[in-house]
């Protein structure tokens, strides 16, 4: 092996593993503050496929991420306003969200598919996901709003009774993990691919759900995990080039076995992991209880 | 002012009208989708929710698509009464399918009657193994069942891509990810020469009826919906609760693989890739929208098929993406959860 193709390699990951990290960081969020948001994967659609027309129609960078960004706030504006105010089942309003969002950017995006475009250079984004991590590691840690976050998402009755305000906080947590989700979709039709296709993120929403959970809900650990899963997919690759016989299929399977292991772990370890996991996750906060 | 306050008296009315309420929005939001995409709501409608029943063959269609469907959320009602989160019967449908397909393939020279029998078995063998990881998971460490059971539809999936592409791949197939056809024995028998409409109909029938008589004749009903209400309490009342999250677990694991056995040895007919359409996630929204109700599951069933049925029209007649019927699937659902706020809550403006 020589160091061009080590480098090569190198590169490939880096580009390919940043939307991961962009949908993992936001949930990573909502979830610290006790909400789980299964709509990852339609809003990382709907957030391609505005971003994709918006720079067809436009030809400005800038106007497509604000619109790609906007239909984030606005899809998971209705998630949040569903399962917080009307305090709907958060799974069901999830799939809801999903499989709304897999429709809504397949009809929207009909007419553009396959339309070329001049791609963003992915590496600001890169380095963009770097910095979020270290803001989302930094904020949930060491500044007094993150401190809420957690202590809403650790018990929302307690967190109330102290005077802070639950709905709030979770629409603000939500809303900032909707931004990041069609962020990443932004970065997967406009930088990564660049190019609008149905279905395009190809089931990376799911694999940062199963992130969050591997990462036990640690910024720091979010980003080595996402570069151990976005790893593993190209090494698949690679291998199956030099004629490795181990099945592709083997590699695809392993980040989401991983997370179920780690998952084992969480719930068997009654001492330090569980620590990290948002006691209030999915149960609905009821003010008039 | 807007007062909002928990329900005292419960509403059995409220309950069941809110899913009549959520399709009537749907349809209003839906003709503003057709609006915006310069089509004519009425026209739209027709193409989408009439013309694809309008014959024998589109019938039969709706039959199709509605079986799966509904053998999966009934299944699924078992878990959600218990208030127990199995949203993987996609994966528990394709392990159906890769054991009881398997079968099929093993067995392809068999003309035997009792090929197809032991297929259907397998299949629900299949999906119920593949739902004992998460309640064998959730009941020995108490891992979540939600995240467990989500992750093992795509390894799943993945088992299925692996035998398609590798020791089931059809020799003759010209290099397609696909395995042989089942020998004629291992197929579902058709109900009318001619149409796809195939006997799992009656295993819905059968299922639906069922579960009416356990939901509200048996013990174990009664245990579910105590325990549905709180663990507690049915800890407190002495039913095992453990045992009662397994059960539940096979169960909708078992549907699950029955359906997928139904879908590969009726109308598909081989193991390929994409063997069903998202079923075993839209079978969530049946669930929900049918009220958990096994009468009302064969309704919601037959609607959502119909959504299925409309969007490959509409793809045909109006040059709309098929994608469009989960966007009718993902509103329904979303008015359905919205109007059960009124369900539980009293709202009074003062």
């Amino acid at each position: 092996m020589n160091i061009e193709l080590v480098i090569g390699i190198f590169n490939i990951v880096l580009i390919s593993t940043t939307p991961l990290v962009f949908a993992g960081i936001g949930e990573l969020v909502t979830e610290k503050s006790g909400v789980l948001n299964l709509g990852l994967e339609g809003l990382m659609l709907v957030g391609a496929v505005t971003g994709f027309i918006t720079l067809v129609l436009t030809g400005n960078y800038f106007y497509s991420l604000f619109f790609s960004i906007i239909s984030g706030v606005i899809l998971s504006g209705i998630f949040a306003f569903l399962v917080l105010n009307l305090m709907t089942n958060q799974i069901a309003t999830g799939l809801a969200l999903t499989i709304f969002g897999i429709g809504l950017s397949a009809m929207l995006g009909k007419k553009f598919s396959g339309t070329p475009i001049e791609g963003l250079n992915p590496y600001y984004f890169i380095v963009i996901s770097f910095l979020l991590v270290f803001m989302a590691s930094y904020f949930l840690s060491k500044t007094k709003p993150g401190l809420i976050v957690r202590a809403v998402g650790e018990n929302h009755n307690s967190a109330y009774a102290l005077g802070y305000n639950v709905i709030k906080t979770r629409y603000m947590t939500i809303i900032f993990g909707g931004v990041m989700s069609s962020l990443a979709g932004f970065y997967i039709s406009i930088c990564y691919a660049p190019m609008w296709q149905e279905g395009m993120t190809a089931g990376r929403g799911w694999i940062a759900l199963a992130l969050v959970v591997f990462a036990t809900w640690k910024p720091w650990r979010l980003l080595v995990g996402a570069y151990i899963f976005g790893g593993v997919a190209i090494m698949q690759m690679n291998l199956q080039a030099i004629g490795v016989k181990l099945p592709g299929q083997f590699f695809n399977m392993m980040p989401y076995l991983a997370t179920i292991i780690v998952l084992v772990f969480i719930s068997s370890n009654k001492l330090r992991l569980k620590l990290s996991a948002p006691a209030s996750l999915n149960i609905p906060f009821e003010k008039n209880q | 002012m807007i007062n909002i306050k928990l329900r005292e008296d419960y509403s059995n009315l409220i309950f069941y009208l809110s899913p009549l309420v959520a399709v009537l929005l749907t349809l209003f939001f839906g003709s503003f989708i057709f609006l915006i995409l310069d089509l004519s709501p009425i026209e739209s409608f027709k193409i989408f929710f009439i013309s694809p029943i309008s014959n024998s063959y589109g019938i039969s269609e709706l039959f199709v698509k509605a079986t799966p469907l509904a053998i999966i959320a009934l299944g699924l009602s078992y878990c959600f009464k218990n208030n127990i989160y199995n949203i993987g019967a996609e994966g528990q449908l394709t392990m159906g399918a890769i054991f009881g397909g398997g079968i099929g393939l093993l067995f392809n020279e068999s003309t035997s009657i009792f090929l197809l029998p032991l297929m259907i078995l397998f299949g629900a063998i299949g999906g119920a193994f593949w739902a004992t990881i998460p309640a064998l998971l959730k009941t020995k460490f108490n891992t979540n069942e939600i995240l467990t059971s989500l992750m093992l539809t795509y390894v799943a999936l993945f088992i299925l891509d692996y035998f398609v592409v590798g020791p089931w791949k059809d020799p003759a197939g010209y290099g397609l990810p696909k395995s042989m056809p089942f020998p004629d024995a291992g197929r579902l028998p058709v109900l009318f020469d001619g149409l796809r409409i195939h006997i799992g109909v009656y295993f819905a029938i059968i299922i639906c009826f069922i579960s009416y008589i356990v939901y509200n004749k048996t013990l174990f009903g009664f245990k579910l919906r105590v325990s549905g209400f709180s663990s507690k309490a049915s800890q407190y009342a002495g039913f095992k609760y453990k045992n009662l999250i397994f059960y539940t677990f096979i169960i909708s694991g078992a549907c699950s693989g029955l359906a997928g056995l139904f879908e590969v040895s009726g109308p598909i007919g081989l193991l390929y890739r994409d063997i069903s359409p998202n079923y075993g996630f839209t079978a969530i929204i049946v669930a929900f929208l049918g009220r958990l109700n096994p009468l009302g599951i064969i309704l919601s069933s037959l609607l959502i098929a119909l959504t299925y049925l409309g969007a490959e029209d509409a793809q045909l007649f109006l040059k709309i993406p098929s994608a469009v019927g989960f966007v009718f699937q993902g509103l329904v659902l979303f008015f359905l959860l919205g109007t059960d706020f009124l369900n539980k809550y009293k709202v009074s403006v003062s």
